[in-house]
């Protein structure tokens, strides 16, 4: 019995001793510097604020940290929407203008893996730029860095609260170097493809409410034409007649 | 008694990684896809959305009525045009199985240069556009961009653009219809949009990332004129 209660004890210390190891897992360390920075291409920056009161409307399944906002916005209770979250965005460029719109859809990826240090998300965005068309992002993200740095350290803390200075690079594929995919849709961005990369800034961050002082960046190289071809052209792939009068391309 | 020790150790550490490795820390709940496959060897399959209760969604800033109450839609001219909607989607058996946006724009400058004057684009309508992202957590993203006007029959049809995971080496194209309550009888029920799509599959792409789609006519062959009708 007593060789029992040793060993009993000698698991549980390797319980905690394992859990250490995958928290503190050198080897799960992300890169923080985006490979969009070295790029010669030029790039679009767009900013937006990841604190969920500050967007337009944020829902998730209404049980999550973060609250859904509006208050009375339609949750996503059902099961394969549960872990999913959208939000709808003001999106500002590089001189804090307003450039468009973003909607971004996440959710929780089945190829999380905690042991290799892969918290991962696959999320895509929709940005419509009014005066110029639109883009779609599509990315894989890994939260591991930030769950680590910032989310842990909330719960640790005796004040449900973080605080401090905590910059990263969010998109973790699907390309080699590890950004994420955009397509042009419309307007000048019309046949064009290139990739993007997703970095947040986070000063602020409660177990209560979320994040509470987080910004985020989207930036995108555009670099040419699509895989499947098309130069960047003026958008006539349907043929471009006049909406009669009072007619709407809208429910 | 150190050697038991220590081998509770070697066996608690062994647990914990066996068990980061073997159990998935995520699995999302899956409805089974409800697929008709076309004689072109494409895949054909319908979504809806059940109005008003699937509608999460309704900004503009002309927008007659704002969804979900409390919204505040930017007070931003730069928006103006913008009719931005988000949907929850289901699948023919009537369950939730994915969320959809759709964003209707006007307004936007043409980016073609022999068109010196882009009030006069606008006011044809050549620059409108109709955009669907369909989301499912399990499967992956769809971006589709709509043929501004309605056919005479009410449907717009759109071709895919881009594609994420299970969608990433596909083409095809996705019709939108307006249907009417009449025919249902679900409580509260206004009507519904009845979203099908028509896929084929892209030989040696990536199916892993994001798959763009030709953006020309004829371009994609579900949207040629060998598409599955």
């Amino acid at each position: 019995m007593k060789y029992f209660f040793v060993l009993l004890l000698g698991f549980a210390t390797g319980v905690v001793v394992a859990l250490a190891l995958l928290f503190f897992n050198p080897i799960a360390s992300q890169r923080t510097v985006s490979p969009l920075e070295i790029s010669d291409n030029e790039l679009i920056v767009f900013a937006y604020s990841a604190v969920a009161d500050d967007t337009i409307v944020y829902t998730n399944d209404g049980d999550s940290i973060v609250r859904p906002h509006p208050e009375k916005v339609l949750q996503l209770w059902e099961r394969p929407i549960s872990r999913t979250t959208v939000f709808v965005t003001m999106l500002s460029d590089s001189r804090t203008r307003s450039a468009g719109i973003g909607i971004k859809f996440r959710s929780d990826s089945e190829d999380t893996r905690l042991i290799a240090g892969k918290a991962l998300a696959d999320s895509v965005w929709y940005l419509h730029l009014p005066g110029r068309g639109s883009l779609f992002v599509g990315q894989r993200e890994n939260y591991w860095s930030f769950l680590r740095e910032v989310v842990a350290p909330a719960y640790w803390s005796s004040a449900d609260h973080w605080k401090g200075q905590w910059f990263g690079k969010l998109t973790a594929g699907p390309n080699a170097l590890g950004t994420g995919r955009v397509s042009g849709g419309s307007g000048e961005f019309q046949g064009l493809s290139g990739e993007a990369v997703e970095t947040l800034s986070a000063t602020a961050f409660s177990l209560d409410v979320g994040p509470v002082a987080i910004d985020g960046t989207l930036t995108i190289e555009l670099s040419g034409a699509s895989a499947a071809g098309g130069a960047p052209t003026t958008d006539r792939t349907y043929p471009a007649r006049p909406l009669a009068n009072g007619e709407r391309a809208s429910f | 008694m150190i050697k038991t020790y220590v081998t509770g150790i070697v066996l608690g550490i062994v647990a914990v990684f066996v068990a980061a490795y073997l159990v998935p820390a995520v699995d999302q709940h899956r409805e089974s896809s409800l697929i008709a496959v076309t004689p072109n060897g494409g895949i054909r399959e319908a979504f809806h959305i059940n109005m008003p209760m699937d509608r999460i969604v309704v900004g503009a800033r002309d927008a007659a009525s704002i969804v979900p109450p409390g919204l505040q839609w930017p007070d931003d001219p730069i928006v103006d045009g913008i009719h931005a909607e988000l949907f929850k989607l289901r699948n023919a058996n009537d369950t939730v199985i994915g969320v959809a946006s759709r964003v209707a724009a006007t307004g936007g400058r043409v980016a073609d240069e022999s068109v010196a004057d882009t009030t006069v684009a606008n006011e044809a309508g050549a620059n409108e556009t109709v955009e669907w992202v369909l989301h499912f957590p399990a499967r992956g993203s769809v971006f589709v961009s709509m043929q501004p006007e309605a056919a005479e029959n009410g449907h717009r049809v759109g071709r895919i653009r881009a594609g994420t995971r299970e969608f990433g080496d596909l083409e095809g194209r996705l019709t939108e219809r307006w249907v009417g309550a009449a025919s249902e009888r679900i409580e509260g029920l206004s009507g519904r949009i009845e979203l099908v799509s028509q896929f084929v599959g892209t030989p040696g792409s990536d199916a892993d990332g994001v798959h763009a789609s030709d953006g020309t006519p004829g371009g994609g062959r579900a949207g040629s004129e060998e598409a599955p009708r």
